[in-house]
């Protein structure tokens, strides 16, 4: 990888049309740069999108993308890395694309610790379709489709996460640029599955869950004694609904990924002409 | 006629019916005879009815029909679900032993072999083998010489040790000597043997063979009955070859998973039924708007909802055809035999890639789980030709780019065919979407564009109907006033109908469809019959309203719901009632 790429080598020329002050303008720009600090350049970089919103990412980056149906990006995300692990892949979506239409592939994205980053751009709000509730809304969250609140409790997807036996779990903050970008880096390192949830405001649909709630309640949890390689310790952090979190809040030091578990390497990508050496062995097994 | 000899084991699900069925088939054909199975299914795991049922000749046998010579009844139940097709002289192995068949009742013109197979098989080294000994007593019933049964059995268990073999063997020797030892019947079959050489195997099976030799490194599924197989056959195998198997959450996930892969440039493959269709019909239209190069198998069942999960039909023809929102291009394969299910899933692959367009490959479940002996060289590794299409590398890609060197992936061509680049080509960087996009891939809504796009992708399957041989198969006699046209599995018991309808002076030109879409254009063939029929496993005719659309004239039609497939002689005597009506 060439040394000398920049975080807007991975900019494409298409200008975002998220509303001024979107924290989705912040999200983006951590992750280009974590790519870019982790010697990834445009032509060996996916991207996979989801709609939304956050599925608009594709189109303002520049790098191999795709942008999917709604809430299946995790198992494109999952195709490509298996085909080519030589390319570095990264699955951007929504709270409603990861955790609503999409919660059964996130579970099993998890389980499965595929080498890939997956962010999640949480607004608690949709937005891209104006305004109603999301699965991580607040129970009491008034929207258009729910008029006195979903009086169900949000999802809380590091849980989700946890119990689904994650390698990798973090919170960070759109607005906190330089951590949501170490953060997105770490994820991008860990060997495995490296899931980020990321509090990236819509300033149009959602006035509770606002950059200065956000500003004022989050606690760093590199500023605390938490040990990230602690299950409990991660644990007791996920479960803690009062408190507002960001950091690595849980890393499995020992994680395989599903590529190793399986002697994945090959670029699949690259096939003979003709049939593959050997192929007669396979009519020979029917005799 | 073929002189044919017919073979069935039934029992309760979970009695290792389809195993033992198996070893008897793999023994024929061991013994160079022509061996064609069917099942008789349920999807239970245990309890219900099935059986497996084998035909076979010296000849080659590519249909079932209505005639059952030995039976091997486990169950009071396998005697009566079989009753239409055994006849006089007929031989019923069964164990008078076993509590549920002590009162078995032996129609007094069939012949009735009681034999011990549990005793039997505990004296030889336990109780499971008890099929292995009825298999020993079917041979001394038809004169099969039991060295082809301990070579099958060998095939069979020699990965579980030499010991477990040699139990078989020795179970397999009591059930042959006791039926000589105890019964003073000359029975009149003689299965003899030849010196040929064939493989046996089902559509599944081609199906997944068929994907390997065509390069197919990434498959993702979601196990449904009756497409788990082409699953199975690749967990383990597609490995050898620098591939994998994901078994997805669902099916869904599955397409997207295959869908990634193919992005990345892998040949990539899901396999499903009709409900798993139903699922991936969301992301259908992604895979032809993104351009993706994709290989959908379809293997039917009987529907609409969970249906007969079991049961044969060809119903899902208009759902590939016309399923999923928007227009969406797309080809639609069908092989009609077995050893067909593996060219066209080689042929779907080339297809998918050269046209960056999805591929449906249907196959029926009659099809799919129908085993059925070869001659090796149907499936030639060296004839199998690999087109990757139009994919750029680092030294090309300028060509395809904008000034500013921007890459083109939907670039607008006369033939409608893009540039195609794999992640990691230098310059190749960009975006592509279920959205309309413009030639970089970007979201658009400007109407030329639009315009353009959706002409290219469709000049994409006109190119392919340009270029590409899309002919139909033809047999019995082309001169002939009745014409028969059919698709999928039907084509064997057509084939075998011809020879009970010559037997009537009646003469019939058969074509069968392998391509529905694009499909070739029977019209001549219909102007030129003076009656056409065409035949299908679905209630309404749906292949029957597409010759209707193309020649625009009415067609006769033959079809069968039950679940169960077209026999031979059933299949005549439809085609002569049809023309006599």
């Amino acid at each position: 990888m060439s040394s000398d790429v920049r975080f807007t080598d991975f900019k494409s020329d298409k200008q975002p049309t998220w509303c001024p002050g979107c924290g989705d303008f912040g999200t983006m720009n951590g992750m280009m740069k974590a790519l870019a600090e982790t010697g990834n350049d445009p032509d060996n970089t996916f991207v996979v999108a989801g709609i939304g919103c956050s599925g608009k990412i594709g189109t303002y980056m520049r790098s191999y993308a795709l942008h999917g149906v709604h809430g299946r990006a995790l198992p494109v995300g999952t195709g490509v890395k298996l085909a080519r692990p030589d390319i570095e892949v990264m699955v951007a979506g929504g709270d409603g694309d990861g955790y609503s239409i999409g919660a059964g592939h996130f579970v099993h994205a998890v389980r499965r610790n595929v080498d890939m980053t997956y962010v999640v751009m949480d607004n608690r709000i949709y937005g891209l379709t104006k305004g109603q509730a999301s699965p991580t809304s607040r129970s009491d969250f008034e929207t258009s489709t729910t008029p006195e609140g979903s009086k169900q409790p949000p999802v809380n997807p590091h849980a989700l996460a946890l119990a689904s036996g994650a390698s990798f779990i973090a919170q960070s903050f759109s607005s906190d640029a330089l951590r949501h970008q170490e953060i997105i880096q770490e994820a991008i390192e860990h060997d495995g599955f490296g899931f980020v949830n990321v509090y990236s405001p819509c300033v149009t649909f959602n006035d509770v869950d606002t950059y200065d709630y956000f500003r004022d309640s989050l606690v760093d949890l590199q500023e605390t004694d938490h040990d990230r390689h602690d299950y409990e310790d991660a644990k007791e952090v996920i479960l803690d609904a009062d408190k507002e979190y960001q950091g690595i809040i849980y890393q499995d030091e020992d994680s395989v990924p599903y590529a190793e578990q399986h002697g994945i390497s090959a670029d699949m990508s690259d096939i003979p002409d003709g049939a593959p050496e050997n192929a007669t062995d396979l009519v020979r097994e029917f005799y | 006629m073929v002189a044919d000899f017919n073979w069935a084991i039934g029992g309760e699900a979970g009695d290792g019916i389809d195993s033992t069925g198996k070893i008897f088939a793999q023994a024929l054909s061991r013994s160079g005879r022509h061996v064609f199975t069917s099942k008789d299914f349920a999807s239970r795991i245990r309890g219900g009815y099935t059986a497996y049922k084998v035909r076979t000749s010296v000849d080659r046998v590519q249909s079932v029909v209505d005639r059952l010579d030995v039976l091997i009844a486990l169950t009071p139940r396998t005697i009566e679900e079989n009753l239409p097709e055994l006849h006089e002289g007929s031989v019923i192995i069964y164990d008078g032993e076993r509590t549920t068949m002590a009162n078995a009742e032996i129609p007094e013109e069939m012949v009735g072999l009681d034999v011990p197979l549990k005793r039997l098989a505990e004296e030889a080294g336990g109780a499971i083998m008890r099929n292995v000994v009825a298999l020993g007593a079917a041979c001394e019933v038809t004169d099969f010489p039991i060295e082809n049964l301990d070579s099958a059995l060998e095939k069979r268990f020699k990965d579980k040790g030499q010991k477990l073999v040699d139990n078989n063997q020795e179970a397999a020797r009591a059930g042959q000597s006791y039926v000589a030892e105890e019964f003073d019947h000359e029975f009149d079959y003689e299965l003899e043997t030849t010196d040929n050489d064939y493989v046996l195997l089902n559509g599944d099976e081609a199906i997944g063979m068929g994907a390997i030799a065509a390069g197919c490194r990434f498959y993702s599924g979601y196990p449904i009955t009756p497409a788990t197989d082409v699953m199975e056959y690749l967990t383990g195998r597609i490995e050898r070859y620098g591939g994998h198997v994901v078994q997805a959450e669902d099916e869904l996930s599955a397409i997207n998973m295959a869908l990634g892969a193919a992005r990345g440039g892998a040949r990539s493959m899901t396999a499903t039924s009709g409900p798993g269709i139903d699922l991936m019909t969301e992301t259908f239209g992604l895979v032809a708007t993104s351009e993706t190069p994709l290989v959908i198998c379809n293997v039917m069942r009987s529907g609409p909802s969970t249906g007969m999960p079991t049961k044969q039909e060809q119903g899902d023809l208009n759902g590939m055809l016309y399923g999923g929102h928007g227009e969406i291009p797309r080809f639609v394969l069908a092989p009609t035999t077995i050893d067909e299910c593996f060219w066209k899933t080689v042929e779907a692959f080339n297809l998918a890639e050269k046209y960056q367009t999805p591929v449906y490959l249907t196959a029926d479940l009659s099809l799919a789980v129908t085993e059925q002996t070869y001659e090796p060289d149907a499936f030639d590794m060296d004839a199998v030709e690999i087109d990757r299409g139009f994919v750029v590398d680092e030294e090309t890609i300028g060509d395809h780019q904008t000034d500013a060197e921007q890459f083109k992936p939907h670039e607008i061509t006369d033939d409608g065919i893009s540039p195609r680049a794999f992640p990691g080509t230098s310059g190749g960087a960009h975006m592509s979407t279920g959205l309309e996009h413009d030639e970089l891939g970007r979201r658009t809504e400007e109407q030329e564009m639009r315009v353009e796009q959706v002409d290219k992708r469709n000049r994409k399957v006109e190119t392919a109907e340009e270029r590409e041989d899309w002919s139909p198969r033809e047999f019995g006699d082309a001169e002939a006033d009745t014409l028969v046209v059919s698709w999928g599995s039907n084509e064997g018991a057509l084939i075998e109908a011809l020879e009970y309808l010559e037997e009537d002076d009646i003469d019939v030109r058969v074509i069968s469809v392998p391509y529905i879409f694009p499909r070739p254009d029977l019209t001549e063939a219909v102007e030129a019959a003076e009656e056409t029929i065409v035949v299908e496993c679905n209630a309404t005719g749906q292949f029957a309203d597409l010759v209707e659309h193309d020649v625009l004239e009415r067609v006769e039609r033959i079809n069968k719901y039950t679940g169960v497939r077209f026999k031979a002689d059933e299949l005549a005597r439809d085609i002569k009632a049809t023309l006599e009506a």
